[in-house]
């Protein structure tokens, strides 16, 4: 499936990116996080070992979520507003 | 109903936005409102500062929106407010620039405290902004805070914002 990533903040810098579509076989988020750290290099910002937040169509998930075209997700570091 | 949520670029006039929202409902006997601003210092490790000379606000456009309204529905399940206006800016801000406004009628002043307080804490820790700060040693991402967490938990709800 073709699936929509945005990237924000620190991990858009780290990765060089806002956003990008990729075709993925992934059944849950967790899973599409391991197609992208696969990518190795700018993507291993989203090791397991750094903070990342995850929101599926606009709502924070984690890992468990099951994912289904069309979606966006998005991958960020915890929020700083206020 | 009028807006609730609105991120814009420019800044607010509080006395506007609370006499808009007085005016309006004749049912209001309270307005409890909150600014947050841009300070010029942050905090480093210890009791060292670093000087703040300007910020980057960002955000996640259509998330920040919706996840602030969620919040106030979720306030509405929990106090007996009116309305309740939330007002952020995004972009280039610099020390004493507003930053953000939340603020709520209600009947009493109790309800309208407790709801602006809470919906402060639930935008701290969920809503999709990020702020990175321009100091002489140069910009960084501002970290998220365990106290905002704690905060959250006040309220019933776990967050795990500034977790690792």
């Amino acid at each position: 499936m073709n699936l929509k990533i945005l990237y924000f903040a620190s991990l858009r810098e780290s990765i060089g990116l806002s956003q990008e579509e990729i075709q993925s076989s992934a059944q849950t988020v967790g899973e599409v996080r391991n197609e992208l750290l696969a990518k190795g290099g700018r993507y291993l910002c989203l090791q397991r070992d750094q903070a990342v937040r995850m929101a599926l169509n606009h709502v924070m998930v984690n890992e468990d979520a099951a994912i289904q075209a069309p979606a966006e997700l998005a991958f960020f570091p915890p929020v700083t507003g206020g | 109903m009028s807006v609730r949520v609105v991120i814009q670029t420019q800044d607010f006039d509080v006395s506007h936005e609370l006499a808009l929202m007085r005016k309006s409902d004749l049912r209001v006997g309270a307005i409890c409102s909150f600014v947050g601003t841009v300070r010029d210092t942050r905090m480093l490790s210890g009791q060292d500062t670093d000087q703040v000379m300007s910020m980057a606000l960002e955000h996640y456009p259509g998330m920040t929106e919706s996840s602030i309204e969620a919040m106030i529905d979720e306030a509405h399940q929990r106090f007996d407010f009116f309305q309740a206006r939330v007002i952020h800016r995004v972009g280039a801000l610099k020390p004493t620039d507003q930053i953000v406004l939340v603020a709520v009628t209600s009947a009493h002043r109790g309800e309208s405290f407790k709801a602006c307080e809470f919906l402060m804490d639930y935008l701290k820790t969920h809503a999709p902004f990020w702020k990175k700060e321009e100091t002489p040693a140069g910009s960084k991402w501002v970290d998220a805070r365990s106290s905002d967490d704690a905060a959250m938990l006040r309220w019933g709800i776990e967050a795990r914002n500034a977790d690792q």
